[in-house]
């Protein structure tokens, strides 16, 4: 976004200017400067959930509108990806010893047969940086790898990710096997990837497709909320 | 068509813009395809003398963005639809989820089985039998000749080389599916398994499913 990079001294903006700064820089997929920014946030007595929030989740909340927009495309957002995740590097370790609010739990990964893990590395990261904590199974997962999961965590939320056609049913194989289990109604079950659609999630029994990692985070705290709001009523 | 205008048909044009190769006199049937068929599809039209086909083909870089396949075909299909007794869809599912074969049963139009062009030049049924080869980035000729516009320049490997483990970190291999023998393409599928540091592997294909379901409409 910014041109004239080389010219800022980081340390020199005031905090307002140098949260703004942080966006561009993750924008711009600039891993070294948000390092060097959330140092300074934090030896300014910032709370490292502040930096987070404010500094990095919002700045990957603009990334991802412009993807979704298609102003920004993959490439870039890997780059803020990395640049992000370069950040909660630093952070993650704080907010354990700091505390920090708890949305729920969630388990997630790529099904079985199919390798591909960029959009739901994406989702594991926006989701722990909104405050949830992330069991990531990685890629090709058979059933039992969730159902385990989903008991040993505790979880509240099963996010399943597919990129291919032919690996995508397996999604239902998952569902249905929650189902006969009995545990189906235990979590709520989300499930994105390039092929999927609104109706390939409903025709499987899940209870959300997530276009984009954003679209997830919003999603699951929708249900986290509907979950709170009627254990409370 | 001849075998000139074959060689005339240029892999940046069917990339970025698609050919309409349909004469002022219409054949019987439309293939309406890929662009990254166009090479072989005329070549097996011109080695089986299908003069009732024409073809035409959709920019072949649609598949960066599956989602405008469906309105695409469909736009095509409303297009010609009125000067041809057949409209045959040269598309696979191509990651379209199942809303392509959706939108070709609503239309009335058949299209080719499988879920992309790599599946139907091996044959749908080998191809589905390789359980062991979830790890392996496929080629066919045209993503061969085309890999730096369709893979490495959308993806940003001209410009961050450091993305390359993000996206085929977990691919193991590389299988050139060649329709044709060409030692040259060969040669280049091999750079290309280097750049993305994957092992190797040619397997050749022939035009496999698609010269069977085109030979159905001889």
């Amino acid at each position: 976004m910014s041109d004239d990079q080389d010219e800022i001294i980081l340390a020199e903006l005031d905090d307002e200017e140098l949260t703004l700064q942080m966006h561009d820089d993750l924008y711009d997929g600039l891993k070294e400067e948000i390092e060097e920014s959330v140092h300074i946030l934090l030896g300014r007595g910032w709370m490292p959930y502040e930096v987070l929030t404010k500094a990095l989740v919002e700045g990957m909340r603009i990334v991802g509108i412009d993807f979704r927009d298609g102003i920004l495309f993959v490439p870039e957002v890997l780059l803020a990806a990395n640049a992000m995740k370069a950040g909660m590097f630093i952070l993650k370790p704080l907010l354990a010893e700091t505390g920090a609010p708890r949305m729920g739990r969630m388990v997630i990964g790529t099904v079985k047969g199919d390798i591909h893990d960029i959009g739901k590395n994406l989702v594991t990261m926006m989701m722990e940086g909104a405050g949830f904590e992330v069991k990531d199974l990685g890629i090709n997962n058979p059933v039992d790898n969730y159902l385990e999961a989903l008991v040993a965590e505790d979880a509240d939320i099963l996010g399943m990710s597919a990129l291919l056609t032919t690996t995508m049913p397996y999604m239902k194989v998952v569902i249905d096997t929650m189902i006969e289990k009995g545990m189906r109604d235990d979590y709520v079950v989300m499930v994105g990837g390039a092929p999927l659609n609104e109706e390939f999630a409903k025709a499987v029994g899940a209870d959300a497709y997530c276009r984009d990692a954003a679209v997830a985070v919003e999603t699951a705290k929708a249900f986290m909320l509907k979950k709170h709001n009627s254990v409370s009523a | 068509m001849t075998g000139n205008d074959i060689d005339l048909l240029d892999d940046t044009t069917l990339t970025e813009i698609g050919a309409d190769l349909t004469g002022a006199k219409p054949a019987q049937i439309l293939l309406l395809a890929c662009g990254a068929l166009a090479h072989e599809v005329l070549a097996l039209k011109a080695a089986n003398g299908w003069d009732h086909m024409d073809l035409t083909c959709l920019p072949a870089k649609l598949h960066l963005y599956p989602d405008k396949i469906v309105g695409a075909i469909e736009q095509a299909v409303t297009k010609h639809r009125a000067k041809y007794s057949e409209i045959f869809v040269l598309y696979a599912d191509c990651g379209t989820g199942g809303l392509l074969t959706a939108k070709c049963a609503e239309l009335g139009i058949e299209m080719l089985a499988g879920p992309h062009c790599y599946s139907f030049f091996e044959g749908n049924a080998n191809f589905a039998a390789h359980e062991d080869e979830i790890t392996a980035f496929y080629l066919t000729d045209f993503l061969v000749r085309q890999f730096d516009a369709f893979i490495w320049k959308p993806m940003g490997l001209d410009r961050h080389p450091e993305l390359r483990d993000m996206y085929f970190g977990n691919y193991t291999k590389l299988v050139y599916q060649a329709q044709l023998k060409d030692s040259k393409l060969e040669a280049l599928a091999q750079g290309h398994a280097k750049r993305l540091g994957l092992a190797y592997e040619y397997r050749f294909t022939g035009y496999g499913d698609l010269a069977r379901e085109l030979a159905r409409k001889a």
